[in-house]
């Protein structure tokens, strides 16, 4: 038998159980993620102001640029402070 | 034989898993089926083109240099070796590769952004130093081009270790619109036989006669044409006409651009002394607009800044933003444009890094 090396990391994916999706958001507070872009502010405004005008409470989370992903400490920050996120992904 | 022979007996010092193939399987289609390529044949790595590979450092197999992105994995000095036997790498081209390596990891080169990005770019990588010759890269004719194995496959080298290690494919963490040819790879060499020049290594704060490489995170390669201008004022207005097109006209964002100077083009700044300093600061010089020339809806056209700005004069490009590299063949007044990804609105949010070139 012949054989070749695995080029890649041999890692394994692991299966993780997702959180559920909130049946309502009500007494809630939505993470609003800027992830750097550019007119991000603009896309949550409006986006805040449709939530609040629903009573649901906000809270402005992100990153400070797209150029580089999310630290693990900024995301469990923000785990710890908001019950849901929605993400801007775009300019 | 020997190499076979020491395969047999040295095998053992290699860790990573064993992909077994039968005698009348072919293992570059078996590479293909398992999503190791990059849509190129690649180089099977047996066990003994993957012990020579190892031959062209006196580091450990095993030493990890970091953790590559997409999916932040571990990378080995051997996983290294084994993409550099896929990618059609010699041993002799390992130090290169493992000083790119080095840099594409520094956080301000951004290899995940890059990867990820919607944006054409990917990593481009310039050597510097002794070392071009010693592995045979070309700086001359053709040199962004096809033709030279080092200049083919180090950057491919590169690329095929974010795919295999930190499993960055396109569609999945690779979010490119549109990508570009480059991203498979795009390496080439300095030409530094012009005493008078100051590379682009020495530029960014190493001594003459340090083999060095340099990330940029580009595309490319758009082409400059100017068979007229003869005076260096004149020839750096004439390149500013291209350079602000680059994304777009009235974009202003566009954080870098590295000018792939040709010999012709060289020697109208080289005849007025002028230098790397010189053709940088009037590159970005002639790079600045009023503001009023650009806004957004002039003509119909959405793109452009607000009228807030119309005032304003507004620099393209950051102020260390154009890098000035030499390379190419002797004839022909066209240069080469390297495009910067355009994430970089703030100049401290991703930057170019040079590593020497060491073992």
């Amino acid at each position: 038998m012949n054989w070749m090396r695995d080029p890649t990391a041999e890692t394994l994916s692991i299966m993780r159980a997702r959180l559920k999706p909130l049946l309502s958001l009500t007494g809630k507070t939505v993470g609003l993620f800027d992830i750097g872009k550019t007119r991000t502010d603009e896309f949550f405004n409006q986006v805040e102001l449709r939530l609040r005008e629903r009573g649901i409470a906000t809270k402005r989370v992100g990153k400070p640029t797209n150029a580089k992903v999310a630290t693990p400490e900024n995301l469990a920050k923000i785990s710890s402070e908001v019950d849901v996120v929605i993400i801007g992904l775009s300019d | 034989m020997a190499e076979r022979l020491e395969a047999k007996h040295k095998g053992g010092v290699l860790v990573s898993r064993k992909i077994d193939y039968a005698p009348d399987e072919d293992p570059e289609e078996m590479c293909y089926q398992r999503g190791w390529t990059d849509g190129l044949p690649v180089t099977p790595p047996t066990d003994a083109r993957v012990l020579r590979m190892l031959k062209g450092t006196p580091r450990k197999a095993d030493e990890v240099i970091g953790k590559i992105p997409p999916y932040l994995a571990p990378c080995t000095i051997e996983k290294i070796a084994i993409n550099a036997v896929m990618a059609g790498c010699k041993p002799e081209y390992m130090p290169v590769l493992l000083a790119v390596m080095e840099a594409a990891l520094e956080p301000v080169f951004t290899l995940h952004g890059v990867l990820a990005t919607t944006y054409f770019s990917g990593p481009v990588i310039i050597v510097n130093g002794p070392v071009v010759k010693t592995i045979g890269m070309n700086c001359g004719i053709n040199a962004l081009g096809q033709g030279n194995r080092a200049n083919m496959t180090i950057g491919r080298a590169l690329n095929l270790i974010v795919r295999n290690v930190g499993g960055g494919r396109p569609g999945e963490a690779d979010r490119a619109t549109l990508g570009a040819p480059s991203k498979i790879g795009l390496c080439f060499a300095e030409d530094e036989s012009d005493a008078e020049w100051e590379p682009l290594s020495v530029a960014r704060g190493f001594k003459h006669g340090v083999s060095t490489v340099t990330l940029f995170q580009g595309h490319g390669v758009e082409a400059f044409v100017d068979q007229k201008s003869r005076t260096p004022e004149g020839l750096s207005k004439s390149f500013a006409t291209h350079l602000m097109r680059m994304g777009h006209l009235r974009l202003t964002q566009s954080a870098r651009a590295i000018v792939v100077l040709s010999p012709e083009h060289y020697r109208i700044y080289k005849e007025a002394s002028w230098g790397r300093r010189e053709i940088e600061r009037a590159l970005y010089e002639a790079t600045i607009r009023p503001g009023r020339e650009i806004l957004a809806g002039l003509d119909g056209i959405g793109e452009g800044v607000p009228a807030s700005r119309a005032d304003e004069m507004i620099p393209k490009f950051h102020d260390d933003g154009i890098v000035v590299v030499r390379a190419g063949g002797p004839a022909g007044l066209f240069s080469g444009v390297l495009p910067g990804w355009l994430a970089g609105r703030n100049k401290t949010e991703l930057q170019l890094v040079t590593k020497e070139i060491k073992s």
